[in-house]
Parts: C-alpha cells; structure tokens; sequence
C-alpha cells in the first residue's frame, strides 16, 4: 500500500514547548429566538487538542457536540470566547482539515472516485494529479475496485470508507469525525475503528491529530489518548481524563472495564458546586425526556429482574447498558426518566430501585396508572399546572397554545413542542388529563384517575 | 511477419452509432432548414398563407415543436438564474418569490395580445417578432413551475451535504453544479416535462390569434387548425389532431421519459429502486460511442471553468448577523410600495373604466368561477371513483396511467371544432355546452393523480379493511377517499388552473362564419382582444388574476393543509 504524499513523519509530540492544534478558551455559543430569549448551546468551553493525540469528545445528544466540533472546523463562529487553530484566529474553514460525517455526507450523482476527488478538485489540483492521489487513498482504505461504483451500490460501511478516503486524499493536518461510526453495524465499525487505528499507529497518514465525537461509552475508551466528557443543556466540559492502555485495547481487561464505569460514574453524577447553581430550578420548563411509559415501565421491569437474579439492589450502568443493548444515548433519557418521576436512584454509577419504582413493577395496571399519576402531579411542575388549569376552568377545556406559550418563556419553540408532546403522553396514561389532537386541546374527558 | 498495428484516431463507430448518427445529423439539418424559415420577412397586415394540404402537416408540426424546444430552453435559463437570486439574497426572495405566485396566476393567453405587438416592435420587418411572442406565451406557463421547484431545492439542501461542500472548500460556482443543480434535478427535470405537457394547449392557442381585428398567426398546428375553422374542413382538424397525437407519443417517448429516466441518477435515496424508470431511447443512447465521446465536452468545459475561476478565500468574511436597520428599511419601502400601488389603482380604475364598469367585470369574474368550480366538481364526481377503481388494479393502472397523462397533455383546443359543430348543428345552450370545454383538457390531471394515490395506497391498510369487513360505502368513505385526498387536491388545483386558463379560449369559440359568446370573463378578455382594446384587457386580466389568487388562498391552501396534517398516511 502507498503512503500518500508523506514529507516525514510526524516527531513525537513535545507538549510543552508545541503549539496545541486547537486552542479553545471559555467558548460560548447561543442563539437569540425570534422572541428575544437567549439560547445557550455552549457555556464556557475550555479545550486543547495536541499533536499527535486521539481525543474524544463524549456525550449525550444536547450537550453541543456537534456545535463544538463544527465551531473547530470553521462552520459556525463561537459567540464569545478564544478559538485558535494553530496560534491563530477561526474566522472561515480551517484549511487542512478534513471532516468525517456521521450519515457518510456522500454526493449520490458522483462515483467513488469522483466524490474522492472533490476535495482536491476545489483545491485546484490538476486532473492528473488528482486521480493518481485518489486512487491511492481508495486503494489505502481498501476500496480498490470500486471507483466507478454509486454510493447507492454500497453498502453502509464501504460508504464510509468512501468518507475517509475523501477525508485523507487531502492529507489534512487535522481528522475531525462527527459520530462516524453509530449509523454502522456493530461489526463494520469495528473493523473501521481498528482500521482507522492501524493506519494512525503505522503513521501512514500525515493527520497529526483527529478529534472524534461520539456516544459511546466504549468507543471512546478503546479510541482515545483523551477523553472529554460534556455536560447537556447548555454545553460545558464535565471532567476530562487520559487514557494510558496500549493498544490493541481489550474490551474485556480489567481496566477497561473499570475506565468505562467511571465514565458512567462521571456521567451520571449530579451536578455539585458550580454546576449546581448554574441549573434553574425546573420549574415549568423542566425537560422532559421524550420516552414513552412502556419504555420507562420496561426499564424498571429490566431492574427488577436484574435486582433479583443478582441478588443484589445496586446495578452497575455499564452491565444495564450492556444487557439492554443500549448505547448512552439510549439510556441516559431513560434513567433521567425513571430519577424525575421518583422510581430509581443512581449514585456513583450505579442505579437502585426506590420503593414506589417497585410499587409500579409488582402492581395491576390499574395501580401503576395511580402510581404513575401521583408521582406526575407531585414532581412535574407542567403536568400540575395542566391539571390546576383544567380544574379551574369551567368547561375544564383548554388550548395546547396556552401552555406552549408559557414553555416558550424558557425553552426554544421545538423543545417547548417537544415537552408539551410528552407531558400529553404520559399524562393521558395516567388518565390525569384528555387530549385532542385535530382540536388541539386538552380536556377533562372521563378522567378516571381519583386524585386527592 | 508480424504487423505492428497502431490504434485508429477516429473512434470506431459500434453498431448502434451507425444508426444514431445519420439521425442526430439529419435532426440538426431539419431544424437548421426550419429555424431559417421561423425568420422570414413579415409585415403586420399581411396575411400569412397557410395551406390546409395534409402533407404541409409535419412541416407545421415541426414549427410547433421548434417553439416548444425554443421555450423550454428560455425557461431553463430563467429559472437557473432567477430560483439562484432568490435562495440566496434575502431581500430579493422577500419579493421574488411572491412575485412568483402571482405571476402562476395570471392567465397566460389573456396577455398575449398585449406581448404580441410588443415583440413585434422588437422585431420589426420579420416573422420572429411573432415566433418570440408565441415562445414567450409557453415560456410563461413553464417558466413559474420551473423555478419554484428549483427554489424550494435549493432550501432543503441536506444540511450534511452543505457542510460538506463548505468544509472541502468548494466554491459557489463548484457548489451550485456539483450539489445545488444535482440535488434538484429530479424535482426540476420532472416538473419540466410536466410542464412542457401542459405547454402544447399553450403553443396551439397562441398560434393563431385576433388582435385589434387582424389575424396574427405564424405557421404551425395552431395556425392550421385556426384556417380549418375558417374554412369549415373537418378533415382538416382530423388531420391536425392526428398529427398533434403523433407529435406527443414522440416527445414522451424521445424526450420525456428519457430525461426522467436519465434524472433517476440523481436520486438522493440510496437505493437501487426496483421500478426506476427506464427509457429505450436512454439506454440506446447510452451504448453508443458518439454519447461517449460528447460527453467528454462538457467534462472538458467544466475544467476549464473551474481554472478560471479564482481560489476560495481562506478567510470568509465574518457572519454579519442580519442587520434590523435593514431589514427596517426594506419592509417600509414594500409597505409604501404596495401602498401607493393601491392607491394608484383607486385612481385609474375610475377614470378609465369607471366603477360600474369593473363592477360587470368582476360579476362576470363570479360567473366564470362558479363555472370552474362546478365543473371541477363534476369531474371530481366522475373521474374519483374511476380512479380509485383504476388506482386499486395494479394491470389496468399500468396502461390507464400513461393514457390520463397523454390525453393531459393533448391540447383540448384542437377538439374544440367538434364540439362547437355539434352545438350550431343541433342549437343547444351556448353557456352550458361551452363549458365541458374549459375542462376538457384538465380533467384528465385529476384522473391521473388519484391513480397515482390510489396505486399508492399501502396493500397492509387495504388488508387489514378487508379482514375487518369493511365493504361498500364504508370502505370508500373511511379508507379510500381519505387516503387519495392529498393526491386528488394536487390534481384539482391543477385542474382548477387549467380550467381558468382555458376559459379565454373555450368561452368564444367560433366555426367558419359562426361565432358562440358565453358569458363569462374568458370571453370578455377574447373580446377586448380581438376588438384591441388594451386596457379592457389589462383589467380582464387583472380580475382573473385576482380571483385565482384569492380562490388559491382561501380554497387550495386549506385543502392542502388539511391533507398534510389530518389525512396523512404515515
């Protein structure tokens, strides 16, 4: 295989005396609604990457990954704060930096080597060129032989290969990668992952650095020199930590294992000190996680098995996420859920069942609906206030509009939707409430729910 | 002896070269010869001699299809530039694209006579003057359809793709040809044969008009047929109507599915779709060598662009948040604009027409949209259930779809002729036997869009009515009428403009020396043109557009959203 245009190989990294790739200091991004309320998507960001590092940027959707990394690739320009490439400012698109989509980003209408060649295209390199340098970046990520094939023709993880190749034909100082592997099968982006590392480790490409974004707790220990862990709602770095194993990495070695459960830990720990004063008080405008409550119902059925068959009340969150199969962002709303209504606990990474939560497991349906309805009204403030609302009225009918304008006063219009979406679900389980959708307004229709 | 044979400069024609490039060179012979003749020296007042031979046809229908070809050259042009403006200037979208919807809905053929001596002053001395205006009459009816879906493509380019096209630092002359244009080709190419089918009723009606009491009219089948009325042949107009069917199997079958065919490369789905549609011409043309050999043209052409052009600036320019001074100062301006428009209307309309006067105009207004809605109604009546019935049977929609969709495209001017025979022969009511004629050709929109939705109906919901019991009526009324609704609105609404734009020619319609009046604004407008009164037909004009405009508004755009909220079926 050819090594493409390498000049020399990159020296080990001397992290004192080089410049960082990226500097980022206290960076803010928001945005101002048409109403005139500020929505912050990141607060206070600090982060480096350094030569010759993997780092990962870890997090539930909403923590502003996505923002992140395309305020570093020059896409999007941070509110306040320093952004440094190199020493210098971010205003436009970094040159040398090449970036890797989660959905492939792959132009249907051009074959493989057509959408290889885009980038040193635009660069104006000639044709000759050109080919010759595409040719050997598909040859490099093991495409060979399908230059003249659609995107359409390939199957999800040669279409990503098809990603890279685009990305390393021109040889970029900096790998970016927005989530390049969660829309592969489990086998396929496992083969990439340690593609992509052996073609790091064996410095066949010139990248100095590659920063991947990611939600998988995993993914990230088995890739990364560092990892960053951001907090949601806004943005902002929760803890950081380095990563030493050598690789290959065993997913089953002990400090693998005990790595991913602190991250959890991390993850899951509620917010002290600083952080804890940054977050309102709910209020009205609590989010909500968009579940269903056979989806929360399930998961407490999962702990209350996993309670009795280990004999035990704690249950780690990598063995819960690993026995449903679930990736962070699966689980997190799920155990976000199931704390806000009052029927689980998490401390230090691991997850308990309160007693109401086992009320709901062993009850009838009809004693779930009680159950559910009674921690509903008691700790979320929306669902009282629909309930208070709908009671004071006298033909108890009310449009959604109303309460979505209140919402809009602390969220942006598609979450106060979002919300409202799901405080209309769960209260027509517990039968607190009716709802109608062609109307749009909620209703006291045969409740059933006896409420004290 | 062994023979060092060195490969031949010349590419080696293949079989099916031998067969395409005769017909390529002849093609561009024929309209070489044809377009020579579109410019021959005219004079207003002279009358131009047509012949009503038979074998004068395919000359004629030639002309025809030139003006079409001629149009949709101009509407692509126009739309490339215009829908690029427009997504990409803010201020210039706040007008462009309202602007759009207005011009949708002013009759096409109701202007005519006013762009008719304009072009001719243009080109004095010479026929062109006329062919321009007849090219700018289709030009019209594609040109709007055209870029609006190129502008909405332009807006909903995948967000991953863009950033893409950004951070690989392409430019946006790169962009616009290797994302933006590719992205929405499907939808354009598409929408541009539609309207090319929609154009034939357009190029017949304005091949031959009456304006301040002399007949304008160029060579072509609309010109023929209008001498055959003249004349009272019948077998002419069976002649005409042959050659116009014959005229539309050959573009569908050489140019529209072609294209379409050709357009399924730039689908955004990514799969391989098991009915794509496929062309004879496409794949011929594509095993020749001569296609491969001209594709490398534009190939050639695009380097060449690219070289020129100068490098992506490394640094863009900061992201200027939209500045409210402007935005301020930009809608006051419309706000006066508008303003004095209005006040200005106030102004002239009394003074040259007087209020009693616009008040016959928009009562007669009244009278022909009752009419279009009627008989949208009653081809409602007729052609749903035929459709559905169609929709349901996969074999008969097959045949049945391609059927609704040439006789769309047949335009319904040429069978006028028979119609009005019928109504002198045999002396029925004027109004209500004129009528079917504004529906005659846009019916059969409505037929083919609720095939479209009823073959589209998912086969779980119709199994799961089936197991359920549910039988006759019930069966229509909660499962197929709902379902084909969306589809049935899009079809209705086409049906609708069509019906308007077609009430300028089907509400005076004459055979040799008989003419039939109906009331209505259609023939108000026909009149005020063929009498030369411009300003009648500025405000014909301008009510009908009003009333499309309203009756879109406050009819179409409800429907369409109940279709799109309640009746969805995903």
């Amino acid at each position: 295989m050819n090594a493409m245009n390498a000049t020399e190989l990159p020296s080990a990294p001397d992290a004192a005396s080089s410049t960082p790739i990226f500097h980022l200091a206290n960076v803010r991004k928001s945005y101002r609604t048409p109403e005139g309320s500020e929505l912050v998507i990141l607060d206070g960001v600090d982060l480096d990457l350094r030569d010759g590092e993997i780092l990962v940027l870890l997090g539930r959707s909403g923590s502003g990954k996505s923002t992140l990394l395309r305020t570093l690739a020059g896409l999007v320009s941070a509110t306040s704060g320093t952004t440094l490439h190199r020493g210098k400012p971010i205003d436009g698109p970094v040159p040398g930096l090449a970036m890797v989509f989660q959905s492939f980003a792959l132009f249907p209408w051009l074959t493989v080597l057509q959408n290889v060649e885009l980038g040193l295209e635009a660069l104006k390199v000639p044709p000759a060129e050109r080919r010759a340098r595409a040719l050997a970046a598909i040859d490099l990520i093991g495409l060979d032989g399908f230059e003249s094939a659609y995107p359409r023709e390939l199957s999800g993880g040669m279409r990503q290969r098809v990603g890279f190749a685009r990305a390393l034909v021109i040889n970029p100082d900096v790998l970016l990668m927005d989530e390049p592997f969660s829309a592969l099968d489990v086998l396929t982006a496992e083969t990439l992952r340690t593609d992509l590392l052996d073609l790091w480790a064996e410095r066949k490409i010139p990248t100095r650095g590659i920063l991947l974004v990611s939600h998988n707790i995993e993914e990230a220990v088995l890739m990364a020199d560092r990892i960053v862990i951001l907090g949601s709602n806004p943005g902002r770095v929760i803890s950081e930590m380095h990563i030493d194993l050598p690789h290959p990495r065993e997913r089953e070695s002990q400090q693998f294992r005990d790595l991913v459960e602190g991250i959890y830990g991390a993850m899951t720990a509620r917010p002290t000190g600083r952080d804890a004063v940054r977050k309102q008080a709910p209020g009205i405008g609590l989010r909500l996680p968009s579940l269903s409550v056979n989806a929360l119902a399930g998961l407490l059925e999962e702990l209350d098995a996993l309670e009795k068959s280990n004999a035990n009340t704690r249950i780690s969150l990598p063995e819960l996420a690993e026995d449903m199969h679930f990736s962070v962002d699966d689980l997190f709303p799920l155990i976000e859920g199931v704390e806000l209504l009052g029927f689980a606990q998490v401390e230090d990474g691991d997850i308990m069942l309160l007693p109401a939560g086992r009320t709901f497991v062993d009850g009838s349906l009809q004693e779930r609906k009680q159950v559910f309805a009674r921690h509903l009204i008691e700790r979320v403030p929306l669902v009282a206030r629909i309930r208070t609302v709908l009671d004071e009225r006298f033909n108890h009918r009310a449009p959604d509009s109303r309460f979505l304008t209140e919402l809009e006063d602390h969220l942006s219009e598609d979450e106060a939707r979002r919300v409202l979406d799901t405080a209309i679900d769960w209260g027509r389980y517990a039968e607190i409430y009716a709802y109608d959708d062609n109307a749009e307004v909620f209703s006291l229709d045969n409740p059933e729910a006896d409420l004290e | 002896m062994a023979f060092n044979f060195r490969p031949l400069a010349l590419p080696l024609p293949n079989r099916r070269d031998l067969i395409a490039l005769p017909l390529v060179i002849g093609m561009l012979l024929i309209i070489g010869h044809a377009s020579r003749q579109m410019a021959v020296p005219f004079h207003l007042g002279e009358t131009v001699a047509l012949s009503l031979k038979p074998a004068d046809l395919p000359e004629y229908a030639l002309y025809t299809v030139l003006r079409m070809l001629a149009a949709l050259a101009a509407s692509t042009v126009f739309t490339l530039i215009y829908a690029w403006i427009a997504a990409n200037n803010r201020y210039a979208e706040k007008i462009m694209v309202p602007l759009l919807d207005v011009l949708q809905s002013v009759p096409i053929l109701g202007y005519l006579s006013i762009t008719v001596t304009g072009f001719i002053a243009l080109f004095p001395g010479s026929m062109l003057g006329l062919q321009f205006a007849v090219i700018f009459a289709v030009f019209t009816s594609q040109a709007w359809n055209m870029t609006f879906s190129l502008y909405q493509s332009l807006k909903t380019v995948p967000r991953d793709l863009t950033e893409a096209a950004t951070l690989y630092r392409l430019g946006a002359w790169q962009r616009f040809w290797k994302l933006e244009l590719p992205y929405a080709a499907p939808g354009l190419l598409w929408n541009a044969m539609m309207s090319m089918s929609g154009g034939w009723f357009f190029v017949v009606a304005a091949e031959a008009l009456t304006v301040a009491g002399q007949q304008v009219s160029v060579p072509g089948i609309g010109s023929y047929i209008a001498a055959a009325i003249a004349a009272k042949n019948l077998g002419a107009i069976g002649w005409a109507i042959l050659a116009m069917a014959l005229v539309i199997l050959s573009y569908d079958f050489l140019l529209f599915r072609p294209i379409v065919a050709w357009a399924d490369k730039f689908r955004l789905d990514n799969t391989v779709s098991v009915d794509a549609p496929r062309s004879v011409v496409l794949d011929f043309l594509r095993r020749t060598r001569l296609t491969q050999r001209l594709a490398r043209l534009p190939a050639v052409l695009w380097e060449m662009s690219v070289r020129l052009l100068p490098a992506v600036p490394l640094h863009k320019s900061p992201q200027r948040a939209p500045s409210v001074w402007g935005d301020r100062v930009f809608v006051v301006s419309m706000v006066l604009f508008t303003l004095g428009l209005i006040v200005a209307l106030f102004l002239v309309l009394p003074r040259d027409f007087g209020w009693l006067q616009v008040g016959h105009v928009m009562l007669l207004g009244a009278f022909t949209a009752l009419k279009v809605f009627v008989l949208v109604a009653i081809s409602a009546l007729i052609w749903v259930p035929v459709g559905i019935w169609v929709g349901l049977r996969p074999r008969w929609a097959a045949v049945a779809q391609p059927v609704a969709q040439f006789l769309a495209a047949f335009p319904a001017n040429l069978l006028f002729p028979l119609v009005v025979v019928a109504i002198v022969h045999w002396h029925l009511n004027v109004n209500v036997f004129t009528a079917p004629l504004m529906i005659l050709g846009s019916q059969w929109y409505v037929l083919f869009s609720v095939i479209g939705a009823a073959s589209a109906l998912p086969s779980d919901l119709r199994e799961a009515g089936r197991n359920l019991g549910l039988r006759g009526w019930l069966l229509w009324r909660k499962l197929y009428l709902p379902a084909v609704f969306p589809g049935f609105v899009t079809g209705a609404l086409t049906a609708s403009g069509g019906a308007w734009n077609a009430s300028i020619v089907a509400e005076v319609v004459s055979w040799g020396s008989h003419t039939l009046v109906a009331t209505g604004l259609g023939a108000y407008i026909t009149e005020a043109t063929q009498q030369g009164q411009t300003l009648k037909v500025g405000l014909g004009v301008g009510v009908m557009a009003l009333y499309v405009i309203a009756i879109n508004r406050l009819v179409w755009h409800r429907l369409y959203k109940i279709a799109a909220t309640r009746v969805r079926l995903d």
